[in-house]
């Protein structure tokens, strides 16, 4: 496909002209730290950021999401019958996502699109959207993408690449909504031989500066219950508060909890994101909590993420490398030490085999 | 794209009070629009989320058999938020319910054999549909020998009285009901544990016996040792467990047994399957 060269002062016109066909979401800097937010007319997205300190995810995937609605008056025809809430499915744009965020959404796909299930929510609204991807030319300390299936550069799960070479921009259309969008925008400069090598040298450069790995290629060999098993969980769990912020921040993190809530005489039904990190999430009614300690509620956190999800799709980790749980966890845990404890653990050494 | 969230409307149309403790009530519901009842084709082991508009959803074990038409059944034990606010509505109250969930007892593989079916307390309802199934005239001549072993605290205790002493007059099904203790003098089945009655009446193991456990953990825990000292292979043995549930279609991440959901992959696992996973259950 096509690569686009948009000059810098072509910048905020092709931003507005993008908004007359979508609804526009960017990072915006509020405070100390970068968010995802929809934008209104005129307010361009500030690419002056490293990564968010949240994830996109809500921008296809709402905090908080109303379901179905319904009326509790009996007076009223179809009293207690759920009715689909409205929705807006019109086309979005989220330009400036990182590539690691947007292959994330790949990750949970496989979650809301399963063979025999369909979440319509996720679906649609992941659908409805075009993803223009800002490449890092600087990614953090913290970065470890490019041993987590996904890279600076990477172009699986965009629509446009998006490159920052200081005097312009480069936009690399990846699929055919991509590319419709780059036409809606009005940028149509195409880039020349020497743009591509200036490109692949910034890829080459921005890779070079990711120091920080995983090794996860054991993983898939190891026994479960050996894993689950394993003393280091111990260790692993014993400065976490389980505040949920991992959960939170992550870009993979998917899990939900439906509540009712009424108002008077109606209501609706809800999803709202939830978290592995909490005791109420697993907690039967009886009192009984199969995951009733936070050393099952840690190790489900990471077992998830490292071998339930491997083993299930045969695909890679359910991670993406973003690094927001390690700068953001309160007690120091990093996913980079657990990933390697798991991939190296043999339950025939020593029970003090973690280093 | 059917929307897998979305409960079909039912009406109450009956509610029995089964146990002298009035913690558990049949529900029996009839759906408001008569094609949902073909689209809620279920078997028997499968679950199904009532939806109690307003409250939330609980994730219940369907306790009719298909083979019954018309309405569906379940029995709820008082316990939280949405079973307690279920156990004040009353007949002809709207409410929904979704699914049916979950992947049922293995029907394909439990044709041709002995049925051995092991139950405790209030964990019967999905038993009593496999039972009125398999009873049914279409199909008793799929299985062979069936043994049922049911037992409950007190006789006010057991769940479908009146069922369990019509299959007691029968000569295609052997019962053996215990209750733990009583006083009643008129009390003419088992007194005993269920582990201990399971000993004395199940049929000794061969490839061709299947036994389906449902019960409290103290009984599976309990039960266990003794189908293993009669012989029964693990992949013979089959359990239907329970977890807490949200979504029930494998989506909100919360019944997870290791990679395998609850809901989805189960709620039937075979012993040996469950030998290979985390028991976070």
């Amino acid at each position: 496909m096509k690569v686009i060269k948009i000059n810098k002062k072509d910048w905020a016109d092709g931003i507005n002209k993008i908004q007359d066909g979508y609804r526009l979401f960017g990072p915006v800097r509020s405070e100390k730290f970068h968010d995802f937010k929809e934008l209104g007319k005129g307010e361009l997205p500030d690419l002056n950021f490293q990564n968010t300190r949240l994830s996109p995810k809500s921008v296809v995937y709402p905090q908080t999401e109303i379901l179905f609605e319904y009326s509790l008056d009996e007076k009223e025809a179809n009293h207690h019958v759920m009715r689909d809430a409205a929705k807006d499915y019109s086309p979005k744009a989220v330009l400036g996502i990182r590539p690691c965020d947007a292959a994330a959404f790949l990750l949970v796909k496989r979650n809301f699109d399963a063979p025999d299930y369909k979440d319509p929510y996720w679906l649609k609204s992941y659908d409805a959207s075009t993803f223009i991807g800002a490449a890092c030319n600087n990614p953090c300390s913290t970065c470890f993408c490019t041993t987590a299936g996904s890279g600076p550069f990477n172009e699986e799960g965009l629509d446009i690449l998006l490159v920052d070479a200081t005097d312009c921009y480069y936009a690399k259309a990846i699929t055919q909504k991509g590319e419709n969008l780059l036409k809606n925008a009005g940028w149509n400069a195409e880039a020349e031989g020497g743009d591509i090598e200036k490109i692949d040298a910034l890829k080459k450069e921005a890779e070079a500066k990711i120091t920080s790995s995983v090794a996860s290629d054991q993983l898939k060999n190891k026994n479960t219950n050996e894993l689950y098993e394993a003393a280091f969980w111990e260790d692993v769990s014993f400065a976490c508060i389980n505040c949920g912020t991992c959960t939170y921040l992550c870009p993979t993190c998917w899990c939900f909890d439906i509540q009712d809530e009424n108002l008077g005489c109606s209501g609706v039904r809800m999803r709202n994101w939830d978290s592995c990190m909490f005791p109420l999430f697993t907690i039967h009614g009886t009192g009984h909590n199969p995951r009733g300690t936070k050393l099952h509620r840690v190790r489900q956190r990471f077992m998830h993420k490292l071998k339930y999800y491997v083993d299930k799709y045969d695909n890679g980790i359910q991670c993406v490398g973003c690094g927001r749980c390690i700068r953001s966890c309160p007690v120091n845990i990093d996913i980079r030490r657990v990933c390697d404890m798991m991939n190296s653990y043999d339950p025939k050494a020593c029970a003090c085999s973690e280093k | 794209m059917q929307n897998p969230y979305m409960p079909y409307p039912v009406r109450i149309d009956e509610i029995i009070t089964e146990t002298e403790d009035r913690n558990l009530k049949t529900f029996k519901f009839v759906f408001l629009n008569p094609d949902d009842e073909n689209k809620f084709s279920y078997r028997a082991g499968q679950f199904a989320e009532l939806s109690v508009t307003g409250k939330g959803e609980i994730p219940i074990g369907i306790a009719s058999s298909p083979t019954e038409k018309g309405f569906v059944k379940f029995t709820v034990n008082k316990v939280g938020l949405v079973s307690s606010y279920l156990h004040s509505m009353k007949v002809g109250d709207i409410m929904g319910i979704r699914g049916p969930l979950g992947n049922s007892y293995p029907w394909n593989i439990l044709e041709g054999k002995n049925i051995v079916i092991i139950g405790g307390g209030f964990a019967f309802t999905t038993l009593r549909s496999s039972i009125i199934f398999m009873l049914d005239p279409a199909n008793r001549k799929k299985f062979k020998d069936i043994n049922v072993i049911y037992g409950a605290r007190t006789p006010g205790m057991l769940l479908y009285r009146d069922e369990l002493a019509a299959w007691e007059r029968r000569d295609d099904i052997k019962m053996h009901i215990t209750v733990d203790a009583t006083n009643d003098p008129n009390w003419k089945y088992n007194i005993g544990f269920v582990p201990a009655v399971t000993e004395q009446k199940a049929p000794k193991a061969d490839a061709d016996t299947y036994a389906i456990i449902c019960g409290p953990p103290v009984m599976i825990k309990f039960t266990q040792p003794v189908l293993d000292k009669l012989g029964y292979d693990h992949d013979h043995i089959i359990m239907s467990l329970e977890n807490r549930m949200k979504c029930g279609i494998g989506m909100c991440g919360r019944c997870n047994i290791g990679k395998e959901f609850v809901c989805k992959d189960g709620p039937v696992f075979t012993l040996s399957q469950l030998n290979a996973t985390p028991r976070e259950y």
